[in-house]
C-alpha cells in the first residue's frame, strides 16, 4: 500500500507544497517564540532538521519491525516520544565530544527540540501515508528544511518590522502571526506546481 | 479560602494568563482542525481531558520523580492519557478518528499541557491541580471554538455540519486553508489585547 511517489518530487513537495509549519501548523510554539532573532533561527532550523531527519528514520524501523509485528501499534505514541527524547540526548552528547564550535552553536536548542511537535508531527503523518524508506528518508530531510527555510523567512520579516509603528493590540505575537498567514498565503502559491497529498 | 483560590484560579486561566493570547502557546495542535467546529470541539475537549488529569497524576506522583527525569516522566504521564483519548475516539467515533487524523497524538507536544504539568502540578496538591489543567482547558477552548465556528460557517456554510446560510452561499475558499488561521487568530489576539489594554487604562 505505498503510495507511488518520485522521491524527488515528494522532497520539494515537503518543502514547498505541503510546508510542516505553514500548512500543517506543525511546530509553531518554537516557531514564533525563537524567530525573535535570526541567528537562533539559523541554529534551530539547522537543529530541526538533523533531528527530524535521524528520527524519524529510527522510528520508522522500530514501527516496522518490532511494533507491527508483534501488534503493539496502541504504544506507537509512548514508543515514539522516547525516541526522539533518547535521539535529542544521544545527539547533544555526540555534538559536545566532536565539535565545541557546532555545540555553542546548536546547543541550546537541542533540549527545546523533544516538545517540537514537527518532529512527532512528521513521524505520524509518515505512518498514516505509508511511506516506505525512501520516501520517509526525503519527506522528513524537506519537511525539515520547509521548516528552516520558513523560520528564516519569519525572523528576517520580523527584524524589519520591529521598526514599524504597530497598534499597541497587535505587537508581537499578533502581528507575527498575520505575518505567517501571508507567508502560507505565498507558499500557497507553489501549490499549483506539485501536488502530493 | 479553598473558594477564593478556585476564583483566582478561573480568571488567571480564562482571562489574565490565558494559554493562547497571552501566552501563545500550544495552538499547534488544533489550530489545524479549526475548518471543521465538531472536530475542534473534540479536540478541545480531548485537551482539557488530558491537562486536568495529567495535572493530577503529576502532582500525585511529584514526590517520586526524581528532579532530573522529571520532563521525560511527564511526558510519559501525558502520552499515557493520550493513548487512552487516541482508543476512544478510534472505537467510539472512528470518522472524526480518522478526520483528525494524526493531530490527536500530537497532544502530546501541546506546550499547555506540559506548561501546566511543570508550572502548576509541580508545586500544588492533587485536586487543585485537577481543576487547574481543566481551567486552562477551558480557556484554550473558549479561543478555539469561535475561530472554528467562524471559519465552518464561512467556508462551507455550516454549523456542527448542518447548513444554516442559504443555498445560494458562494463558500470562501481562503477559509478552508491554511493562511485564514492565522488570520483569525491574530484578530483574536488583537481583540483580547485591545480590551485588557483598555481596562489598564482605566485604573489608572
Amino acid at each position: 500500500m505505498t503510495p507511488n511517489i518520485n522521491v524527488v518530487i515528494l522532497l520539494f513537495a515537503s518543502i514547498f507544497t505541503g510546508n510542516i509549519v505553514l500548512s500543517y501548523f506543525l511546530g509553531l510554539c518554537s516557531f514564533i517564540s525563537i524567530s525573535k532573532d535570526l541567528k537562533s533561527s539559523n541554529g534551530l532550523g539547522l537543529a530541526v532538521t538533523f533531528v527530524l531527519t535521524i528520527s524519524v528514520a529510527i522510528c520508522y524501523v522500530i514501527l516496522k519491525y518490532i511494533l507491527k509485528p508483534f501488534d503493539l501499534e496502541y504504544l506507537r505514541f509512548i514508543v515514539f516520544i522516547i525516541v526522539i527524547a533518547a535521539v535529542v540526548q544521544i545527539l547533544e552528547m555526540l555534538i559536545e565530544r566532536m565539535s565545541s564550535a557546532l555545540y555553542i552553536s546548536l546547543g541550546i536548542f537541542l533540549p527545546l527540540i523533544t516538545v517540537n511537535c514537527a518532529i512527532l508531527g512528521v513521524v505520524l503523518f509518515m505512518e498514516i501515508r505509508k511511506y516506505d524508506f525512501l520516501q520517509t528518508l526525503f519527506f522528513s530531510i524537506g519537511s525539515g528544511i520547509g521548516w528552516w527555510i520558513a523560520i528564516l523567512a519569519l525572523a528576517a520579516i520580523r527584524r524589519k518590522i520591529e521598526n514599524a509603528p504597530v497598534p499597541a493590540g497587535l505587537k508581537d505575537a499578533g502581528i507575527t502571526l498575520i505575518i505567517i498567514g501571508l507567508m502560507a498565503m505565498a507558499f500557497m502559491g507553489f501549490s499549483g506546481m506539485l501536488s502530493v497529498q | 479560602m479553598k473558594n477564593s483560590k478556585t476564583t483566582v484560579l478561573i480568571k488567571n486561566n480564562i482571562w489574565i494568563n490565558n494559554p493562547v493570547f497571552v501566552q501563545i502557546l500550544g495552538i499547534c495542535s488544533t489550530l489545524a482542525v479549526t475548518n471543521n467546529f465538531k472536530n475542534t470541539l473534540i479536540m478541545a475537549v480531548s485537551v482539557t481531558f488530558v491537562t486536568a488529569f495529567s495535572n493530577f497524576t503529576v502532582s500525585m506522583l511529584k514526590s517520586f520523580i526524581p528532579n532530573k527525569v522529571r520532563m521525560i516522566v511527564q511526558t510519559l504521564i501525558i502520552s499515557f492519557y493520550v493513548i487512552i483519548v487516541d482508543i476512544v475516539l478510534k472505537a467510539y467515533m472512528p470518522d472524526i478518528s480518522k478526520a483528525l487524523g494524526p493531530y490527536v497524538g500530537l497532544v502530546i507536544t501541546n506546550c499547555i499541557i506540559m506548561g501546566r504539568a511543570e508550572a502548576f502540578a509541580q508545586a500544588n496538591a492533587p485536586i487543585i491541580s485537577f481543576v487547574d489543567g481543566f481551567l486552562s482547558g477551558i480557556g484554550y477552548m473558549i479561543v478555539l471554538l469561535p475561530i472554528a465556528l467562524i471559519r465552518e460557517l464561512l467556508s462551507f456554510g455550516t454549523f456542527y455540519g448542518y447548513s444554516i446560510l442559504p443555498e445560494n452561499y458562494i463558500s470562501m475558499t481562503i477559509m478552508i486553508t491554511a493562511p485564514s488561521a492565522f488570520f483569525m487568530i491574530a484578530v483574536y489576539i488583537w481583540i483580547a489585547k485591545s480590551i485588557s489594554f483598555n481596562k489598564k487604562g482605566d485604573k489608572k
